[in-house]
């Protein structure tokens, strides 16, 4: 495997209940920076992301940094150092937020000033349900969950899902400063949060990958962007104005 | 009005045992999905083991009692973690199948115990304390209720307290709500389903000592009978909901004694009804949460 590679994921299948939800996925995730996964609904991005972490039952080869994982259980991936932020958020809504961030804490070295400095709003609710907090609040738990410990890699699924157009731009500041700290694969909807934060992208169509490449090049060519996403590559973005940060931009995190 | 607290405080007492397999029931069904239908024979089993211990050491003294009712806490959390090393940590999201490993262990850890001990019950007896009574405002109540009702009281309180304040409850309460979440946390959530069996068996070890003082008899039947209706508490407290076992033991129990008496001995029929209502009206249970 290539050195600059923290990820390779080759001829990945996974089957949810007996149907098949990834067909021979190939991909690399970059050592650094964010390396978005895009495609339309429905076509195997968030099971992709499930059976890379071994969540749901997959076939195929799956190096972290040169080391295979594809036999290994969830918790063992993890523990090697893969941070996971799930689409829609899932925090416990029955422990505090700050139980919800002990229960992440895999040792003792955890970025506790990360977290603190990113969002200072949860230090002030630590001792509040994370059920009863609001959609975005609950993402900056999920987030701070993942960034709070130190990762090789950071899978993370919609994190922009469903929220306001205000949080959108905290969520994707969250991000510039969790890609400094390490790679991010990314699944995301909102292609100006894509383009703002994605140097590579990974598209996938029918469970397949249909084309790789850098992130701008993909979005500025509407054509490609229509086959394979079925939206405009500037609809969403306009739709999302305001809600990136301005100095969000394709993130070079130091090797 | 000595009928009443009568009733009252014996209705206590026998939702005190509900409440001790009732809880073991939860837990493990909340945490894992698993519905234990061997959890009876970790009480019978218990009962068992705290009348041999106790008669070793002299059954009508404390320490007999004390060492017995440890005998079975220890026999209750042995077996049941044995259950879950061996047999149905291979089967989990398997629901028919741990159906029928757990249905065909209790009717196995029955026949068991009918080989070794007889069909017949056996009379089990006390400190003699425990076959007394103390007079409550003309009421006199069996002393061996208030003993169920201070264990039960004991053993819900440490089960909140281990899980408010210990790691492992820590990753139990949210493995309850997601299990696959705390995996994707880096945690070995396996190692607590051990625990929660473990823990659950225990209760049910000591529920098997306190349900032979309170019969008086201990014999195989002694878990499933107990079992039946540490269900229905489970079920209309909600699964996996421990506050909610704790006040459907209470309720059912309530609610058996008091129509036992005042209706023709229709108690447990009249459980069932609520049980039945529950369903109905509330399909979650008192406590439960709503299924995703």
């Amino acid at each position: 495997m290539s050195p600059e590679l923290i990820l390779s994921v080759r001829n990945l299948s996974a089957s949810i209940a007996g149907q098949q939800v990834v067909e021979d996925v190939s991909l690399d995730v970059p050592a650094t920076g964010v390396t978005a996964l895009l495609g339309r609904n429905g076509v195997g991005k968030t099971s992709t992301i499930k059976a890379i972490l071994g969540l749901i039952p997959r076939r195929g080869e799956i190096l972290l940094d040169g080391v295979g994982i594809d036999r290994e259980p969830t918790h063992r991936i993890v523990q090697r150092g893969v941070g996971y932020v799930p689409e829609d958020r899932e925090v416990f809504a029955g422990l505090t937020v700050a139980e919800n961030l002990k229960l992440a804490q895999r040792g003792p070295d955890a970025h506790w000033d990360v977290v603190e400095t990113l969002f200072p709003d949860l230090v002030q609710r630590s001792a509040q349900l994370a059920g009863t907090l609001s959609g975005g609040q609950q993402q900056m738990v999920s987030l701070a969950r993942a960034l709070l410990n130190p990762n090789r890699l950071l899978l993370v699924d919609e994190p922009t899902k469903g929220l306001a157009p205000k949080i959108v731009g905290e969520v994707a500041d969250a991000l510039v400063r969790a890609a400094e700290l390490a790679p991010i694969l990314l699944v995301e909807q909102n292609l100006a949060v894509v383009r703002a934060l994605a140097r590579d992208v990974v598209v996938v169509s029918g469970g397949r990958v249909v084309h790789t490449g850098p992130a701008a090049e993909f979005l500025d060519d509407p054509d490609l962007v229509r086959r394979h996403l079925g939206v405009h590559g500037d609809a969403p973005e306009s739709a999302a104005a305001g809600a990136v940060p301005d100095g969000a931009h394709p993130t070079e995190a130091p090797a | 009005m000595s009928t009443v607290l009568l009733l009252a405080i014996t209705g206590l007492g026998l939702g005190a045992l509900y409440f001790l397999v009732a809880s073991g029931l939860s837990l493990i069904y909340g945490l894992m999905g698993v519905l234990n239908f061997a959890h009876g024979a970790f009480l019978m089993f218990g009962g068992y083991a705290g009348y041999e211990v106790s008669r070793l050491i002299g059954a009508t003294t404390w320490p007999g009692f004390a060492v017995g009712a440890l005998a079975g806490v220890l026999t209750g959390a042995a077996i049941a973690a044995l259950t879950e090393l061996l047999l149905v940590r291979r089967l989990y999201e398997r629901h028919i199948e741990q159906v029928l490993v757990t249905v065909g262990l209790a009717l196995a850890l029955g026949a068991l115990a009918s080989g070794v001990w007889g069909t017949d019950a056996i009379i089990i007896t006390g400190p003699d304390w425990m076959s007394e009574v103390t007079v409550i405002l003309g009421a006199r109540v069996p002393n061996n209720r208030f003993l169920a009702i201070i264990a039960a009281v004991a053993v819900l309180a440490g089960i909140v307290l281990f899980l408010k304040f210990t790691r492992y409850g820590l990753i139990i309460r949210a493995g309850v709500e997601n299990r696959s979440m705390v995996t994707a946390l880096g945690i070995d959530v396996r190692k607590s389903f051990t625990l929660v069996f473990a823990v659950g068996g225990a209760a049910a070890g000591l529920g098997g000592v306190l349900a032979s003082q309170y019969y008086t008899i201990v014999s195989p039947h002694l878990g499933p009978s107990l079992l039946i209706f540490a269900f229905i508490v489970t079920v209309i407290g909600g699964l996996g909901s421990l506050t909610g076992a704790a006040i459907a033991s209470v309720l059912v129990a309530m609610l058996q004694q008091f129509v036992n008496y005042y209706v023709f001995g229709l108690g447990e029929f009249a459980v069932v009804l609520a049980l039945a209502l529950v369903l109905l009206i509330r399909p979650r249970g008192l406590m439960g949460r709503v299924a995703a």
